[in-house]
């Protein structure tokens, strides 16, 4: 696990893309816009979404509930949410 | 079969169910006097899906009631009354008509759940035209099969889904006259065109031609195990199971808030998602998003939701959740739940009766037979596990088949077999399109065969088995071995591909391919990598394999086809000897 209190917001987003890079691997990420929705941006099911939680999870430390999904649309939206949670 | 039965008493039924004894609405059940629940087109000019569904109810009384409240995925709300429905739907049947699209044409739709895809499916059947969705999260491939092998004559779809998927495909496609785009302003081309534009110029009147109940209305794809997917055929005859099923299974009453889960991309969504809840004149919800736990409890709650049908997939993904949702979400709306798809395990039965405070009504059916055949009803009791018993006017079985021509009905309980129906219902599938010997198959002796293993216990409640073929079912969707395969054939490093379903406890399977690679390349990583995209770009995230593992040697019958049976087997941990008796192994 990544010592987490130390990441900054582009060192989390090496970490979004690593795992994103897992499901989609086909993905040209540099281009993603940091407003637009990931799943349909890059055509991730629900399946393949909740894979994408469970292994940020895992990398990062920071427990993402269930019912926390649907906040984390975007990239900056996932950005936020794991810097508020690692602060 | 050790879970309790869960016991229903009139005392639980805040509206009484259509139907309260199973055993008299089958006794006293008739197609005929269902038809004389519809409307029929005026005049005695046939009968028509879309007039049951729209207009009948915007000429009478239910005119200003909501038919169709639509969610926007970024909190807009969009309502539509009967009547908004009648005068949208009349536009578009007459932008149809002034395109050149007659009866019998298909008309083809590929977006997510946004309104113009109802108004769409709505005005092609008032054009005695075909409607023929395809799911948005296809990848190219799948839509191109499905294009081709339906004769596309006009798609339904978004910029971005035109431009990912369809326009690198349109030298490929001769016959697909038009594109109409939903949310270009103008027209790109003479074939790539504008809808709203063409929308506003079309007249809201528009009287529905005479249709014959056997005309085609809807063709829905689905996959087989041997071929490319084969198109369904349903007739608007189809619309007297829609209605009966909403009123017995889904038991509908006038003042309903219903929510279908479901894309209409899949047969779901579109009998249950479009055409049943508006054939009894209710109000129907259409979220735009995908799944998403908390948001879904806020429209349960917001939206005052009664009927909900959703499916194993999403409650696995509720169940997750470390909640206790009628204490975080008002829930007192709701009546009953029902669930479709794959069977629902009777953990999340009993989940339901305890987590929602009432319990999930699975019911069973498929692209073929077009309507709920076996279902759990409001006032029955439940044995969760089971799919139920046979809807009023089906008759169910199970069958054993002999020598590959006869089917002899099994009738001691408990005994696994092949689960047929008697043929003969409203709507049951007319043929797939272009494919009469494949349909002809379906039927042994006087029963349609499902494909689907199952047994049927001492009190007519079946239970599923398995599939009797290799076809995977994943979150509720069937995805054909044969096709995945296809495609990743097309890498050239892939020298063999043998596709199965891998048991997962969220999505029921996953799609996993075990690949054999040509001389000269070296299984690693970087290719197991390279080979997921390939196949997310080729088939889209519905269809693509998930997991890709390497393998020197795919088991192989004498004849040379790949056992994705032993495949499977061996996948999880099973002794390949129970299965390698009939075919050779290495």
């Amino acid at each position: 696990m990544t010592p987490v209190q130390t990441l900054s917001a582009a060192q989390i987003k090496e970490v979004i893309f690593a795992c994103l890079k897992q499901i989609a691997p086909e993905a040209d990420l540099e281009s993603l816009s940091p407003d637009v929705n990931v799943r349909e941006a890059l055509d991730i099911d629900s399946f393949d979404y909740l894979n994408f939680m469970i292994a940020l999870d895992a990398e990062l430390g920071v427990a993402i509930p269930e019912a926390d999904y649907g906040q984390l649309a975007t990239l900056n939206d996932i950005v936020r949410y794991i810097s508020a949670r690692l602060a | 079969m050790n879970w309790e039965p869960i016991r229903k008493s009139r005392e639980d039924q805040v509206v009484p169910p259509h139907l309260l004894d199973y055993a008299e609405a089958c006794a006293t059940f008739s197609w005929e006097s269902i038809r004389r629940e519809l409307s029929g087109l005026p005049g005695g000019k046939g009968l028509n899906i879309a007039y049951e569904a729209v207009d009948r109810h915007a000429d009478g009384a239910r005119r200003d009631h909501l038919a169709i409240r639509w969610l926007g995925r970024e909190g807009l709300v969009r309502d539509f009354t009967y009547g908004d429905l009648k005068a949208l739907s009349n536009r578009f049947a007459n932008v149809l008509r002034w395109l050149g699209v007659g009866a019998g044409d298909r008309v083809f739709a590929l977006a997510g759940r946004i309104p113009e895809l109802y108004i769409a499916a709505l005005g092609t059947l008032k054009n005695r035209s075909v409607f023929a969705p395809l799911f948005s999260a296809f990848g190219p491939e799948p839509v191109a099969q499905r294009l081709m092998r339906g004769d596309a004559g006009i798609l339904v779809t978004t910029k971005r889904l035109y431009t990912q998927k369809v326009a690198h495909l349109r030298e490929r496609l001769p016959q697909l006259r038009y594109v109409l785009l939903t949310d270009a302003p103008d027209d790109a081309d003479d074939g790539l065109l504008s809808l709203p534009r063409l929308m506003e110029a079309a007249s809201e009147v528009f009287i529905i031609p005479p249709t014959d109940p056997e005309d085609m209305a809807l063709l829905h794809f689905t996959s087989g195990t041997t071929g490319m997917p084969k198109g369904a055929i349903h007739v608007h005859n189809a619309v007297l199971m829609h209605y009966a099923t909403a009123k017995y299974v889904l038991d509908l009453h006038p003042d309903d808030i219903f929510w279908c889960t479901a894309d209409p991309g899949w047969v779901t969504g579109t009998s249950y998602g479009i055409i049943a809840p508006l054939t009894h004149g209710v109000t129907n919800i259409v979220d735009e998003a995908d799944f998403d736990a908390d948001r879904w409890y806020r429209i349960l709650e917001s939206q005052k939701v009664t009927v909900w049908y959703t499916a194993p997939t999403a409650i696995r993904r509720l169940m997750r959740l470390e909640i206790e949702p009628r204490k975080q979400y008002d829930l007192s709306s709701l009546r009953l739940v029902h669930s479709v798809g794959e069977p629902l395990n009777p953990e999340g039965v009993v989940w339901g009766q305890e987590a929602l405070g009432l319990p999930i009504h699975d019911n069973w059916w498929q692209t073929e037979t077009g309507g709920i055949m076996i279902a759990n009803y409001a006032a029955m009791d439940i044995r969760p596990g089971s799919m139920g018993r046979p809807l009023p006017g089906i008759e169910a079985a199970i069958v054993r088949r002999i020598d590959g021509t006869g089917a002899q009905v099994v009738t001691a309980p408990n005994v696994e077999g092949d689960l047929a129906l008697k043929p003969g219902w409203p709507s049951m599938f007319r043929g797939y399109l272009h494919d009469e010997e494949r349909y002809r198959s379906c039927f042994v002796d006087g029963w349609y065969i499902t494909g689907d293993l199952a047994m049927r216990d001492e009190d007519g409640y079946f239970w599923f088995v398995g599939r009797a073929d290799d076809i995977i079912k994943t979150a509720g969707h069937m995805v054909g071995p044969f096709e995945v395969e296809s495609a990743m054939m097309e890498h050239p490093a892939v020298a063999e591909v043998g596709v199965i379903g891998k048991p997962d406890p969220i999505i029921g399977e996953l799609v996993k391919a075990f690949v054999t690679l040509k001389p000269g390349f070296e299984p690693g990583e970087k290719l197991r990598m390279e080979l997921l995209g390939f196949g997310r770009t080729r088939l889209g995230s519905a269809v693509a394999p998930k997991e890709i593992e390497f393998e020197e040697h795919l088991p192989h019958t004498r004849s040379g086809k790949i056992m994705r049976r032993l495949l499977k087997a061996r996948e999880l941990g099973l002794p390949e000897g129970d299965l390698s008796t009939l075919e050779e192994t290495r």
